[in-house]
């Protein structure tokens, strides 16, 4: 495993006076959970957005399988195989379950200049989409207007949507965020039985469920990463616990 | 209540049915106004209901963006325009074939709104409608300057277009039967599109811009392509209403006109075509209604407005909804 799925070196990002990132570098290895962690503003959301490609970084390089990909925009890395969720859920909300995930299929399947025949009866878009509804859990509501529906099914639709662009590496950006006892439980379930076939990079402030999931934790303090190291490391590690955990993980 | 099925991925969201059959209906009975004018002995209807069919064809290609794409054009009466001055200019040179007057309405519309929505499909939002609106005037004071053609007066056509150089259209019965039959097509034209593969990112792109970027589209040239063929339908009501009327003029495109397209599309209520259909039939007949009762009409007809923004969101379209019982 020489070369790391995805690296960042030296990534730099600032609004205004307030540096978000600040000389930041991390690599992710393929096949790995690595969860990135720490305090509210520590540029956590803004960091997944320059991997991702929503946001570019002012200075600092970014790769992909060895291949720079700084300059590249968000939906030219998700054909590269790169994936994401939202903190804040975004969804097609007027569509039907099926109809957000089968947007997500035909993005990688074959030409969307296509001016005549229903999207809407091509059994390939729907059985993919229905592969991926099933795999969160959400095979029973398919036919459903998403927009109405609750939080915990937005939660669930986002990881369906973003599977089904059959990415290698899926960005996670609080996916637990508000969701409850059993909701989160199930959604720990399915990252670790995606983390057998997929990298994931995982933003998350549920403590329990980060511990219990990542092969590598990172934290995240001001712009930086003070600490990287497996899930036993950073429990012991005296700057991580000054910095964030305090006592809670003692 | 859940929706269950043996095979779910073979079912279509029965989503089309009743706009399409009020479609119908209204192309029905479009199809049957000649034969009322006749038993009314009320010529002049028949020219109504073919203003009503051409300008039912532009507000539904406005839709065709507006309502499935979120983008305001404020500037498409340029392409009625585009349309009209093809049929003027080709036949002040002789040409007077319909097929060409469209091939030249087409094609530069296509070229005028692939320069411009390239440029104006940069902006979003209150931008984008600001920036067709410049466009829509640019091309209105172009027309004003072309003192060869009428400049600000507009010049009258010494006769409609020809097809296989018959004088076909010279009846108005026959022009009202081929702007009804170009409405018909291009409504089955622009429903497909719309369930199509395209129509879908379109609207997807409508509903979530980022959402569309993080599962691997690129918008824009899907917004550009629906903008070009807005354009172009649009032109080919400008090549009917230049027919109809026997004249064009720089007013065609002026940015009221624009407005006129809009507010019918909000009228009949975004997004589904029919209403835009609808709404160029409620605007244009409330017009000619209120400017016999009242030279003072536009202000009734902004009264009628503010009131179907308030208490009807949707339109025509929601007001249906809700007498049928559905969520708006």
């Amino acid at each position: 495993m020489s070369v790391p799925l995805l690296s960042a070196r030296n990534l730099h990002k600032a609004y205004g006076a307030l540096q978000v990132t600040d000389d930041l570098s991390l690599e992710i290895i393929e096949g790995e959970l690595q969860a990135i962690i720490g305090p509210n503003g520590a540029g956590k959301t803004t960091l997944i957005a320059q991997l991702s490609g929503q946001l570019r970084p002012d200075s600092g390089q970014i790769a992909y399988e060895g291949r720079d990909i700084t300059r590249l925009k968000m939906h030219e890395r998700v054909r590269l195989g790169m994936a994401r969720s939202f903190q804040i859920t975004s969804i097609l909300p007027g569509f039907t379950m099926l109809e957000n995930v089968a947007m997500a299929v035909q993005a990688r399947s074959g030409s969307s200049f296509r001016f005549f025949g229903s999207a809407a009866r091509e059994r390939a878009l729907n059985e993919a989409a229905m592969a991926a509804l099933a795999e969160v859990g959400l095979e029973d509501r398919a036919h459903r207007i998403a927009g109405p529906m609750s939080h915990g099914e937005h939660r669930q639709l986002e990881i369906a949507i973003a599977l089904a662009t059959k990415p290698r590496l899926l960005l996670l950006d609080e996916p637990l965020a508000g969701t409850g006892g059993e909701e989160a439980e199930h959604l720990v379930a399915l990252f670790r039985r995606l983390k057998s076939r997929l990298t994931l990079v995982l933003i998350e402030h549920d403590m329990q469920a980060v511990f219990a999931l990542a092969d590598r934790i990172s934290v995240l303090v001001y712009g930086r990463i003070i600490a990287s190291g497996s899930p036993d490391e950073i429990r012991r590690d005296p700057a991580v616990r000054a910095a964030y955990l305090g006592e809670e993980v003692a | 209540m859940r929706v269950k099925n043996a095979d779910p991925a073979a079912i279509v969201p029965p989503r089309v049915a009743v706009r399409t059959w009020v479609a119908i209906a209204l192309f029905t009975a479009f199809a049957l106004v000649p034969v009322l004018a006749g038993w009314l002995d009320d010529p002049f209807l028949l020219v109504t209901a073919t203003r009503i069919v051409v300008f039912a064809l532009a507000a539904m290609a406005l839709d065709l963006i507006l309502g499935y794409g979120a983008m305001v054009s404020f500037g498409h009466a340029a392409y009625l325009g585009i349309g009209a001055y093809a049929v003027a200019i080709l036949s002040s040179y002789g040409i007077t074939d319909l097929g060409l007057h469209l091939l030249a309405a087409l094609v530069v519309s296509a070229i005028f709104a692939a320069i411009t929505g390239g440029i104006s499909l940069r902006t979003r939002g209150v931008y984008f409608i600001m920036i067709t609106l410049a466009f829509g005037q640019m091309a209105y004071f172009f027309f004003v300057s072309l003192s060869g053609f009428g400049g600000d007066d507009g010049l009258t056509l010494r006769q409609r277009s020809t097809v296989f150089g018959q004088p076909l259209l010279e009846n108005d019965l026959a022009l009202f039967y081929i702007a009804l039959g170009f409405l018909v097509a291009l409504f089955g034209f622009s429903a497909a599109l719309v369930r199509s593969r395209f129509g879908r990112v379109l609207t997807g792109t409508r509903e979530n811009r980022i959402r569309m970027q993080a599962i691997g589209f690129s918008p824009f040239p899907y917004q550009l392509t629906a903008f070009v063929i807005s354009g172009c339908m649009t032109s080919v009501a400008g090549v009917l209403l230049a027919n109809q009327s026997e004249f064009v003029s720089p007013a065609f495109m002026n940015w009221h006109r624009s407005g006129e397209l809009i507010v019918m599309v909000v009228l009949g209520g975004i997004g589904n075509l029919t209403g835009a259909i609808g709404g160029a039939i409620i605007a244009l007949l409330l017009e000619d209604w209120l400017a016999v009762l009242t030279q003072h009409w536009r202000l009734f007809f902004g009264l009628f407005l503010v009131l179907v923004v308030l208490y009807a969101p949707g339109g025509m379209t929601g007001l249906i909804r809700r007498i049928m019982g559905r969520a708006p």
